[in-house]
């Protein structure tokens, strides 16, 4: 009678992975995305450059299931007429296809918040960007180490 | 030939306060086919998904979302709503074939 020790020492296997990982390569906030996630951010874009803040993406750093990953994704807006969040849009950069979600928020939700279950189909970073209502983009990303990847197989 | 679109479940609080923030929680029963995966024979297994959610408070959009085949099956969707006023909530589920899903949900003030 002993219990099986597998998944949690699978849990501390990536946990030390992923130190090593980050320790050794500090990744700027900048670096390089796919080209077509970099093509879907430059049709929302239209000239305008995203600054960064204001956005927050709650992810796990580490997920062993891929199939499903909780996400939140949040903005710092009072959601009032005159000043609120329009849209977040949010890519997965190394999925098939980049685009994950598309929020269209309204200032009737009263604080900008979304959750959702999405699909990783490797170890990749997500990038969302909200579009606030007066037109300013702010953007922010965060990396999910996958485990087990999501994308059909 | 779309899959079905399952049964929805909906947690939205019966009252609130007259300014407070709830929060509504939505899921729903459907298989996300990616268009991506490949059957037996080898062939590519039509995309078949959950493309749009809407939620509107007496007639009114609050929240809506575009989803894409990288949202997991059985798409949870999570949103707050500021309650001003008691009254009707639709929520509506549209498949890539165009078919829809409904819920409403009533709310009044504490």
């Amino acid at each position: 009678m002993h219990a099986a020790p597998t998944p949690s020492r699978r849990v501390m296997l990536a946990l030390a992975a992923g130190g090593v990982a980050i320790s050794l390569l500090p990744r700027p906030a900048s670096a390089q995305l796919a080209a077509p996630t970099q093509a879907a951010i430059d049709r929302i874009r239209g000239g305008r450059t995203p600054q960064e803040g204001r956005v927050t993406l709650r992810l796990p750093p580490i997920a062993e299931n891929g199939n499903t990953v909780p996400m939140t994704v949040s903005v710092e807006s009072p959601m009032t007429a005159a000043d609120h969040v329009k849209t977040i849009y949010v890519f997965a950069d190394k999925n098939p296809t980049p685009d994950l979600a598309t929020f269209h928020l309204t200032p009737a939700m009263g604080r900008a918040s979304v959750d959702t279950r999405i699909r990783l189909g490797t170890t990749q970073d997500v990038v969302a960007i909200a579009e606030m209502s007066d037109g300013n983009l702010f953007m922010t990303r965060a990396e999910v180490k996958v485990t087990i990847g999501g994308c059909g197989g | 030939m779309a899959a079905p679109i399952g049964q929805p479940r909906v947690r939205i609080p019966a009252q609130a306060r007259a300014g407070e923030v709830i929060d509504i929680r939505t899921l729903i029963s459907h298989i996300m086919e990616t268009g991506q995966r490949r059957d037996q024979a080898g062939a590519i297994i039509p995309r078949d998904i959950i493309k749009r959610f809407e939620a509107k408070f007496e007639g009114q959009l609050v929240f809506a979302m575009d989803l894409a085949p990288a949202i997991s099956a059985n798409p949870y969707i999570a949103f707050p709503f500021k309650v001003e006023k008691a009254g009707s909530f639709e929520f509506t589920w549209t498949n890539d074939a165009g078919e829809e899903r409904k819920a409403t949900n009533d709310i009044k003030l504490a």
